[in-house]
């Protein structure tokens, strides 16, 4: 064969290669303008049937006092159906990142798992929820009458057009500042309640060389966020902070600003390589006093006593200054894949992630606090029990970074918005991407 | 069919089902990225509804913040680019001269130079993040405790983490340019090696007959002879570096300002955290040109050459 047709056919190839994989993408769902509002099938009569075969849980629960946590919820379900197997498919990586991608290549392929882990609020709803992938749970709800146990700010985040989509297993509190005790008594001062307060106590601090707040934002925007989302619900208040993730609250208003503002003052008090750190080992200058405090979510209690500290003792913990009686919730949680191999199982999975016994299993050991209102105190530690009660009594607002109060695609935008002005601290350039971001969420007009 | 034929049939049958291959899994899947890029794919369901160059134009051209994030992207990728080649080359080139100069152990020398090639990029990426981690003025770290025990004080900087720039330039990606050098010059120091032991030694011993000093010959003869492994050396590097991704982003991630932050990075974090899939499919299409225009003219020319011969 001449040369000339040997590269016609391979030319050809390419050609038809490259084609076929733009034009014959498969056909696509019927591309609809709104999201799809999800049906629920009929809700199930009669009581749960018994499961049988095998249960597939996915989550990102690899190591420390969460697989442990995960663990020991497997055992209460175990006992009460000892002849399913649980298949536990857990995938490593920090926050889920790289469970996230995994999860979302088995979904797009119809290859669920029979449950999975996922933030409560809208990283659940509006990833997978508008993209028809979940059943409601809200059948298991009124069976096991959890909508007197569960609080109504959780149920609210959990809902979506009317049904509740996921099972939270735990709180866990945002909006929370730790400190060095011993610093602080060394340098006379007391744990900040308001904003001036914690900016007096920071000029303290940086006159006697100590740097008054940890920051370690390596992991990514998330820590920042975490920061600005504290300083917001000082300026807001809890009612108008809920507005801003349903676009009743102006994202241009002068509280948002002055939350800004705000950042970019506390960011004088913070340490300079930031960058360089991880949320932990922010808080490990807090452990060794080369920082005084860090405001981080209760997972840092868990680091805290990893390292030998006990609360009240070496450390202490108020609420984010100007955020007492509100409550910045996130919530892990598991749902009901549509197309569930083993519905029934998953069915009685979450049973056990939502019953009393599964929660107060978990909770102790994971270092948060059950969904319920009714978990047993004498299992949780002096901070866990503290947390309980500001769960019972605050106003409840959802945490943004951590799937709780906005998409993830929103998330990512503010991030970015959040990244440049750690950098620049241009108050009015990151307002207007902050805002935009809300536009471009489909939320904000 | 002659012989001669049938051997030929044979053989391009041979590596046909390669081609097959390669023509799915490469080209097929590159086009229907470049589909995906023309489409509005956002959220975790395939949406296909063709929008032309939007996804292009935000990215390039719009007013927000993924078009800032993404010029200084292309700003950093560019910088990087360039420091990067010209330190591995320089730096390669110096090491092969010095290799040449028959030294007792080149052996280990030379194998010494080439163990990082055969670190992971993450390795890699994770230890130069600790030895350039700045600390602060009480409680230094890395290099900068390194510096400070040396009484050099003055050379301590905020090194990755620090958020200034020359320009277009930040001088962030210094620390990203040094570790991604320490990688790579093994790579460049083999290739000058080879080439300065294929230069033949009469004609080293015909310059110097000639009155030529050692810079002399360096210049006029060696160097020159070493330009198609210059060519394709910067050709290698630059494709590695156009489309780097796992060395910045666990070495610095996408750093404060998105001093760091390279188009790898920015397609990852869109497409899988913000599963803004036709944004990232854009990214995806630009790497893809850019890095087109660096190698194809290197490719063809390469193969103009080989028929030639």
């Amino acid at each position: 064969m001449s040369r000339d047709v040997r590269w016609l056919i391979i030319a050809s190839l390419v050609v038809v290669a490259l084609g076929v994989g733009a034009c014959g993408a498969p056909a696509p769902p019927p591309t609809e303008e709104a999201p799809v509002v999800p049906t629920a099938p009929p809700p199930t009569e009669e009581a749960p049937a018994v499961p049988t075969g095998s249960i597939e849980i996915f989550s990102w629960w690899t190591a420390g006092g969460e697989a442990e946590g995960l663990a020991a919820m497997y055992d209460v379900f175990a006992a009460r159906y000892p002849e399913v197997e649980i298949i536990n498919a857990t995938v490593a990586g920090g926050a889920g990142s790289e469970a996230k991608a995994v999860l979302a290549t088995r979904m797009q392929a119809g290859d669920p798992p029979d449950s999975f882990q996922v933030h409560a609020g809208h990283e659940l709803i509006d990833t997978w929820v508008v993209a028809d992938k979940m059943e409601p749970v809200t059948f298991i709800f009124e069976e096991n009458n959890w909508l007197d146990v569960y609080p109504p700010g959780v149920i609210e985040v959990l809902s979506s057009g009317g049904d509740i989509w996921s099972v939270p297993v735990n709180i866990h509190r945002s909006n929370v500042l730790w400190y060095n005790k011993q610093v602080f008594e060394d340098n006379g001062l007391t744990a900040p309640t308001s904003l001036d307060e914690f900016f007096a106590a920071g000029d303290t601090l940086m006159a006697a060389g100590i740097t008054p707040l940890a920051l370690g934002d390596s992991g990514g925007a998330w820590v920042d966020l975490h920061v600005f989302e504290s300083l917001l619900l000082a300026h807001l208040g809890p009612e108008a902070d809920r507005g801003l993730w349903d676009g009743t609250t102006d994202w241009n208003g002068p509280e948002v600003t002055a939350a800004l503002e705000d950042f970019a003052r506390v960011m004088e008090y913070v340490n300079a390589d930031h960058s360089a750190l991880s949320w932990d080992q922010a808080a490990q200058l807090v452990v060794d006093g080369d920082a005084a405090m860090t405001i981080m979510g209760d997972w840092a209690e868990g680091y805290f006593k990893s390292v030998g500290l006990t609360p009240d003792v070496e450390f202490g913990y108020v609420p984010s200054p100007g955020t007492a009686g509100s409550f910045i919730m996130l919530s892990d949680s598991f749902g009901l894949p549509k197309g569930a191999p083993n519905r029934d199982g998953a069915i009685a999975w979450l049973t056990v992630c939502g019953s009393k016994e599964g929660q107060d299993a978990f909770n102790p050991i994971k270092g948060s606090i059950p969904a319920r209102t009714d978990g047993d105190r004498s299992l949780y530690d002096v901070y866990l029990q503290s947390a309980m009660d500001d769960f019972a009594s605050n106003e409840i607002v959802p945490s943004l970074p951590h799937g709780a109060a906005a998409s993830e695609g929103w998330v990512t935008a503010a991030g970015d918005a959040m990244t440049l002005f750690v950098a620049d601290l241009d108050v009015a350039a990151a307002q207007t991407a902050m805002a935009q971001a809300c536009v471009d969420a489909g939320v904000c007009q | 069919m002659t012989h001669a034929r049938r051997e030929r049939w044979i053989a391009f049958l041979m590596v046909l089902p390669s081609i097959i291959l390669i023509a799915i899994f490469v080209y097929g899947f590159i086009g229907w990225t470049a589909r995906v890029a023309l489409s509005k794919w956002d959220g975790i369901r395939p949406d296909y509804t063709w929008v032309g160059l939007e996804n292009f134009r935000h990215l390039l051209v719009g007013q927000g913040t993924t078009a800032r994030r993404f010029h200084i992207d292309l700003w950093n990728t560019f910088f990087f680019t360039l420091l990067f080649m010209v330190a591995c080359v320089v730096a390669g080139l110096l090491l092969a001269i010095l290799l040449d100069q028959k030294i007792k152990g080149e052996g280990i020398f030379r194998t010494i130079y080439l163990f990082p090639m055969a670190i992971s990029f993450v390795v890699t990426g994770v230890v130069w993040q600790w030895v350039f981690a700045p600390g602060t003025e009480t409680r230094l770290r890395g290099v900068n405790a390194l510096l400070h025990n040396m009484g050099l004080d003055a050379l301590r900087w905020g090194w990755y983490t620090d958020t200034s720039s020359i320009g277009p330039f930040h001088v962030a990606l210094i620390p990203v340019i040094i570790a991604a050098a320490w990688q790579l010059t093994g790579y460049t120091t083999a290739m000058y090696l080879a080439g300065l032991r294929s230069i033949p030694d009469e004609l080293r011993d015909a310059a110097r007959v000639d009155g030529a000093s050692e810079i002399a010959m360096y210049r006029r003869i060696i160097l020159p002879m070493l330009q198609p492994i210059t060519l394709s050396a910067l050709i290698i590097l630059g494709h590695i570096s156009l489309k780097i991704f796992d060395l910045v982003f666990t070495m610095t991630g996408r750093g404060t300002g998105f001093v760091t932050d390279v188009p790898g990075i920015f397609m990852f974090e869109t497409t899988f955290q913000g599963n803004h899939y036709s944004q990232g499919a854009a990214i995806s299409i630009i790497m893809l040109l850019t890095i087109a225009v660096v190698v194809v003219p290197y490719l063809i020319y390469s193969f103009r050459r080989e028929v030639e011969l």
